[in-house]
């Protein structure tokens, strides 16, 4: 679901393929018949936008049917604990859950807690945490867990109050009808879907969701990924071989580029940015963020060795280890909101490193008309990019908005080199580093962004060098040496990696993060990926054939953290420890030498028995029971609610995206209520009533044939020529409606703007049945712009910023427009 | 439900070693094609074939069109409603990398008079570009419509298996890319008995609209191909003739005629052979 | 003379000759029999495909410093040998065309690039860089809590980058404090 694996990733596809042929079930839900849905078991078209309504059904179906994995449920997830007294549902406040505040938008999480001890969210708090996240409630820290345990429990599942019983209750209404009226499909296929996974799930048998951006590109996309995290512990599904939920990440490094984040809100290793408002010291900030209890208990080893790897000698305990050289975030700063402080004249310089906003964020022409606000831009790319042309080539030049002479930004396009042309590590979207050795040098004056970014910071330095300033003295006093090579002066990608790695006081590499420590012995750049380094040696670079190893191929390159492959695995043993089936054998408790063995690296303490019993006060890891295997959570649990960490409820709840042609089916509330619009001339909305100006529902996607906005695809003749064209996607009944012809010209028109596409008339899109009505959907590939061998309209100019309230992703997938025959006005 | 089990029922083609002496070439296996087209795109790097045009075609995700002298790999898309009794009532997108067929009775090499189509010594048929004088003749003889001159260069073009590549010990450029191995290579033996143990499977499945195309020389009269076909549907569906037949079927007693005759008869002859093209 | 003129026709050599079932030894050019692959002669580098992230393994073959070819490598358990039509047109990626190769520079209100020695335009974003600090600089807020930051620099990208290259920006631009770091993997 929200995935289209054969045409986006299709070579990891031959593995679903694989599995089909050897008798496996492949359902693919998605609003198009795609070239996925032709290789599945069989298709379920889906209004776009309307996922959680499917997803709560199923979980309706499960909890309605008691077809639960009832050892693994009780054991492994929070479905026992009970919750605060006033916390109240959806259900009790018509689409809002208890805290809403109206006035700030935004909810008070506190109600949402267990019952007398407060979890902190898995990864700390990323920005400015809730009014009162709980603090005062439970006075700091609240109670610690006792024997493993929140203090309040009903491993009966009974209690009224307790998760299992307020997740039913929640989607109780989430009938197999209630999903035919909301999502177009018929409930003899959503029930056929519902048995075929719960058949298929319990100690013999897992399943696995596969999602992508078609899941997150919404304002509710976290909630979508929490609904098949639901499902997935419902049936016993994570943790286990052939389980789990499978995201798949579109770009080589798009895991890597979080892990080790180019995002303003974590550091390295997802330890949040400090906060201005909450963070004045290194204690407070650990003691305000990191939960006691569970693996996130080791935060500031983790932080601090960070800290050396940065500032080495000038990071000392006497100075907090420089932790007040971190600058200080205060609010979202994600790229919208860059882009909008760069149309007010906010943002003076801005960089791009291989990516390309003028074609590939939500309302690009926005991002066009921000660029034109800038001072001076930076482009680092392999070949002349929509977003360095924007000021001679965009459709505002075209059409008069912009002119050239009026355009006072400075652009320097400085040629990038190819991956064949350096040496460094890319993290698949399994968590594997795998590195790549440059084949070649780069030519003319094409460089790596190593060397870029090494460089420009050296002559930064020299620059500032002397300098009084307390603002200079962060990157003057920054550990900045780095061996060079080569005729260029190439920083040596392998000495980045080892500082990444991590190293003890004698500077050799530690061989993982338990070595970590938060008294300034050891420097480590990136905690998750200590290990990487490990014995001095690239582990990332390691390549012993798949065919000489065993099916886990442990040693094929090198998966964070600790080389698990796979995360949690400690659930594929039961409580006891044994294997929950042979067949599902995987990671299990060896009685005998008394530690944890199996396929993979166990994810859990090596020696901590099944019986394991955590004695009063403990904290961190050994405050978690020896059957807890989500080490990586305060109580170790799967949590089934969310006590904590997410901005707009502790459970998934269908709301319609932010541009929609029909009413909430389930609420008042129509839309997700903490969605982060921005209202502003570029940016407008349809809503409040416009549905018969834009009356069909539009989605972006991918094809196989090019790469997402176009940079490294439609610049290459062999893939121009599979798809020479933006095109479009309609019905043969929204032809037949809007007069639209097969191979002609049509113009998509949106609150925001119209672009041309030509059509592709095709069964393959079908109008959907929604309470009554037809609701049609144009879809739209999103890879074109107006530079490469293959131009054309970008389908990203007729949608609006509108945000999942959490991580500030666009909804992309599913707005509204209307269609018409010909060609845009110009 | 079905239950998994047993092992997948492709081995790893991968490490197919083509040997001197041994018959090779292609089984498509359509009913595990994802249309990525990464044939059409391998094929082209390797063997360093030129584009050949940016048209949108408005014809499902094909825009390429068909095979010639600049496509050698080819993916038809074919959208068709359910198959009748078997599926289950849900619309098909079929997909299939059409190529070269490798005739066991190859017209297009008979009737080249400059010996540049060759049959090598994998049993595949070449055209060698530095024999062959663009004279055509093999054009109108390949009952497939393979085979096509190319318009700035002239001469006739068409896939060689990667010739270059079998003689290195190396499987052809397109099936090593195939994400499924929906193109399988190896020896014709052992892929026509993979091609039957899987045109089983599929009709144990109930996929009764499943079948193979040019296995052997039961459906057309070009002797079996060597590059031949699984399908879920008519041929004509994937746009393949239903009954091929060498073009040149009667040219053994017409060869006596010609080699008795003067050359400048015997290019008329030809000729006239062109003549009874596609 | 027409009869020698017409033994050496091919299609003769054939019907004459002990190849008359297999036409094929009687009609070898020099080309096909000096035929081997490109690759056989070639550097091999261990790479990885850098469009989706599903990480398949390349090789990357180079012959006179030149990338001759990029296909799948068998050795990796994930993609055994195979690749998507992106990961096939890799070398397009990394040679093709319209690469760049030199810097460009478009001055405040031009209507054109113009070249710049690279050298030239480090020294001038450097430059940048540092006065936008200054001018932009914000030590604390309203409030008199630590702020330690410029906003009126950002960077967007890149998750096609390696992990070390994303290493050092973040660990640059937070030492110069920048915060509006940001890529792909919100967008």
């Amino acid at each position: 679901m929200g995935s289209n694996m054969a045409e986006c990733h299709p070579v990891g596809f031959q593995w679903v393929m694989e599995a089909r042929l050897k008798g496996a079930t492949v359902i693919h839900v998605d609003p198009r018949f795609t070239r996925t849905s032709a290789n599945a078991s069989f298709h379920v078209p889906i209004r776009a936008g309307s996922d959680i309504a499917f997803l709560g059904g199923i979980i309706h179906y499960i909890c309605e049917r008691d077809a639960i994995f009832r050892d693994y449920v009780v054991a492994y997830t929070n479905a026992a604990t009970i919750l605060q007294d006033d916390f109240k549902d959806t259900e009790d406040l018509d689409g809002l859950f208890s805290g809403w505040d109206p006035e700030k938008h935004s909810y008070d999480p506190g109600s949402w807690q267990y019952k007398d001890v407060e979890m902190h969210p898995s990864a700390g708090q990323r920005e400015a945490p809730g009014p009162s996240a709980g603090a005062d409630r439970f006075g700091g820290h609240g109670g610690l867990l006792a024997h493993g345990d929140p203090p309040h429990r009903d491993p009966t599942l009974q209690h009224p109050r307790c998760v299992y019983q307020i997740l039913k209750r929640h989607y109780q209404r989430y009938t197999p009808e209630l999903v035919e009226e909301t999502c177009g499909v018929p409930r003899a296929l959503f029930l056929k879907v519902a048995q075929a996974l719960v058949d298929n799930s319990g100690p013999d048998r897992t399943s696995s969701f596969v999602y992508s951006v078609g899941w997150t590109q919404h304002t509710v996309g976290v909630q979508y990924i929490r609904t098949a995290s639901i499902i997935q512990l419902l049936l016993g599904n994570i943790g286990r071989p052939g389980g789990g939920i499978l995201a798949l990440r579109g770009h080589a490094s798009i895991q890597g580029s979080t892990d080790i984040p180019t995002l303003y809100d974590i550091l390295p290793g997802y330890i949040p940015m400090p906060h201005a408002h909450e963070h004045p010291s290194l204690d407070e900030f650990v003691g305000r963020d990191a939960a006691r209890t569970g693996g996130w208990g080791r935060m500031k080893p983790y932080l601090v060795s960070l800290l050396k790897a940065w500032w080495g000698e000038h990071a000392r305990p006497d100075n907090d280890f420089a932790f007040s050289y971190l600058p200080r975030i205060s609010g979202d700063h994600s790229a919208y909101q860059s882009a909008l402080d760069m149309l007010d004249g906010k943002v003076k310089g801005y960089f791009l490193f291989g990516e390309n906003p003028a074609v590939g964020s939500a309302n690009s022409r926005l991002h066009r008309m921000a660029l034109a606000g800038l001072d001076w831009l930076v482009v680092r790319d392999l070949v002349e990019i929509e977003s360095a042309a924007f000021w001679y080539a965009s459709p505002e030049i075209e059409s008069g908005e912009l002119s050239t002479t009026d355009i006072k930004t400075e652009v320097f396009l400085l040629p990038a080199a190819a991956h064949t042309e350096k040496d460094g590590s890319f993290t698949n979207t399994q968590r594997l580093l795998q590195w790549h050795h440059a084949a070649i040098e780069p030519r003319g004056d094409a460089r790596s962004d190593l060397w870029f970014t090494y460089h420009l910071g050296r002559i930064i330095r020299e620059k500032l060098k002397g300098s009084a300033e307390p603002r200079d003295r962060p990157v003057l006093e920054l550990t900045w040496d780095y061996p060079l090579k080569g005729e260029h002066g190439e920083p040596s990608a392998e000495a980045v990696l080892k500082e990444v790695n991590g190293v003890d006081a004698q500077g050799k590499p530690v061989s993982g993060f338990l070595e970590l420590k938060d008294d300034g012995s050891t420097a480590c750049g990136c905690w998750i990926y200590s290990g990487s380094f490990r014995d001095g040696v690239n582990q990332t670079a390691r390549r012993k054939p798949g065919r000489e190893q065993t099916w886990v191929a442990p040693e094929w390159g090198w998966a964070w953290p600790a080389n698990r492959r796979l995360l949690y695995n400690r659930a594929s043993a039961d409580p006891q420890g044994r294997p929950w089936s042979e067949r599902k054998r995987y990671v299990f408790w060896d009685e005998e030498k008394r530690r944890w063995t199996g396929e993979d690296v166990p994810d859990f303490t090596p020696d901590k028995a099944p019986d394991y019993d955590p004695p009063e006060g403990a904290t961190g890891d050994a405050a978690l029971r020896g059957t807890s295997p989500f080490v990586m959570q305060a109580d170790g649990q799967g949590w089934l609610v969310t006590p904590a960490g997410l901005k707009d409820g502790p459970l998934p709840t269908h709301y319609e995206p932010h541009e929609s042609p029909v009413g909430n089916p389930l609420y008042g509330q129509q839309s997700n209520p903490t969605r982060q619009l921005y209202r502003r001339a570029l940016n407008s909305y349809n809503e409040n009533g416009a549905a018969e100006r834009y009356p069909f529902v539009m989605t972006t996607y991918r094809l196989t044939e090019h790469h997402t906005a176009g940079g490294m695809s439609r610049f290459l003749p062999v893939l121009c020529e599979l798809q020479p064209e933006m095109f479009c996607e309609v019905s043969p009944e929204l032809a037949r409606l809007r007069g639209l012809t097969n191979g002609g010209w049509a113009t998509i028109s949106s609150a925001r703007a119209a672009i041309e596409a030509r059509v592709l008339v095709t069964e393959r899109v079908k109008p959907l049945t929604v309470r009554g009505r037809a609701i049609h959907q144009v879809g739209l590939p999103y890879h074109w712009g107006y530079r490469g061998i293959s131009r054309g309209d970008a389908a990203n100019d007729l949608f609006p910023l509108a945000l999942d309230p959490n991580v500030h992703i666009q909804e992309v997938k599913a707005a509204t427009c209307d269609i018409r025959p010909g060609r845009r006005r110009r | 439900m079905a239950v998994v089990s047993g092992p997948p029922p492709y081995p790893d083609t991968r490490v197919a070693q083509p040997r001197p002496g041994q018959a090779v070439g292609f089984f498509t296996d359509s009913s595990i094609c994802i249309g990525c087209k990464a044939c059409e795109v391998a094929c082209k790097e390797w063997n360093h074939v030129p584009t050949d045009g940016f048209n949108f075609l408005g014809s499902s995700y094909d825009n390429t069109g068909e095979l010639g002298a600049n496509t050698w790999r080819h993916v038809t898309f074919a959208e068709r409603p359910a198959a009748p009794g078997g599926g289950d009532g849900q619309m098909r997108w079929l997909m299939n990398s059409d190529v070269c067929k490798h005739c066991a009775s190859a017209a297009c090499l008979e009737v080249c008079p400059t010996g540049a189509l060759m049959r090598t010594e994998f049993a595949t048929v070449v055209v060698q570009e530095d024999v062959c004088n663009g004279c055509g003749y093999c054009v109108p003889a390949c009952p497939f419509g393979v085979i096509d001159r190319r318009e700035e260069d002239g001469r006739a073009f068409k896939c060689t298996l990667c010739y270059d590549r079998l003689k290195g010990g190396m499987q052809p450029a397109c099936a090593q890319a195939c994400p499924t191995q929906s193109i399988q290579f190896g020896p014709i033996e052992e892929l026509r008995t993979r091609a039957r143990r899987r045109l089983e499977q599929l009709r144990q499945e109930g996929r009764k609209e499943a079948r193979l195309y040019g296995v052997d020389g039961s459906d057309n009269e070009v002797g079996g191909l060597h590059a031949f076909f699984l399908l879920m549907d008519e041929p004509g569906v994937y746009r393949l003739p239903t009954r091929p037949a060498t073009t040149t079927r009667d040219l053994p007693a017409m060869w006596k005629a010609a080699a008795a005759a003067a050359g400048a008869l015997a290019a008329g002859v030809l000729l006239a052979f062109a003549g009874k093209g596609r | 003379m027409a009869n020698e003129r017409l033994r050496s026709w091919p299609v003769v050599r054939q019907l004459t000759g002990a190849d008359r079932l297999g036409l094929s030894s009687a009609v070898r050019s020099p080309r096909s029999d000096g035929l081997t692959p490109r690759t056989s002669e070639a550097r091999v580098v261990k790479s990885i495909c850098p469009f989706c992230a599903v990480g398949c393994g390349q090789r990357v073959y180079v012959k006179d410093g030149e990338i001759v070819q990029i296909e799948g490598d068998p050795d990796s358990p994930i993609s055994r040998g195979r690749l998507c039509p992106k990961g096939a047109a890799t070398r397009q990626l990394v040679s093709g065309p319209l690469r760049e190769y030199r810097v460009r520079y478009r001055a405040p209100h031009s209507r054109a690039w113009r070249a710049l020695p690279l050298e030239q335009a480090m020294d001038m974003i450097a430059d940048r860089v540092i006065s936008a600090r200054n001018d932009h600089w914000e030590d604390r807020d309203s409030e008199g809590r630590l702020l330690n930051r410029t906003m009126a620099i950002g960077s967007l990208g890149g998750a096609t980058l390696d992990n070390e290259e994303n290493y050092l920006i973040k660990k640059l631009f937070s030492a110069l404090g920048i915060v509006q770091v940001e890529n792909q993997a919100r967008i």
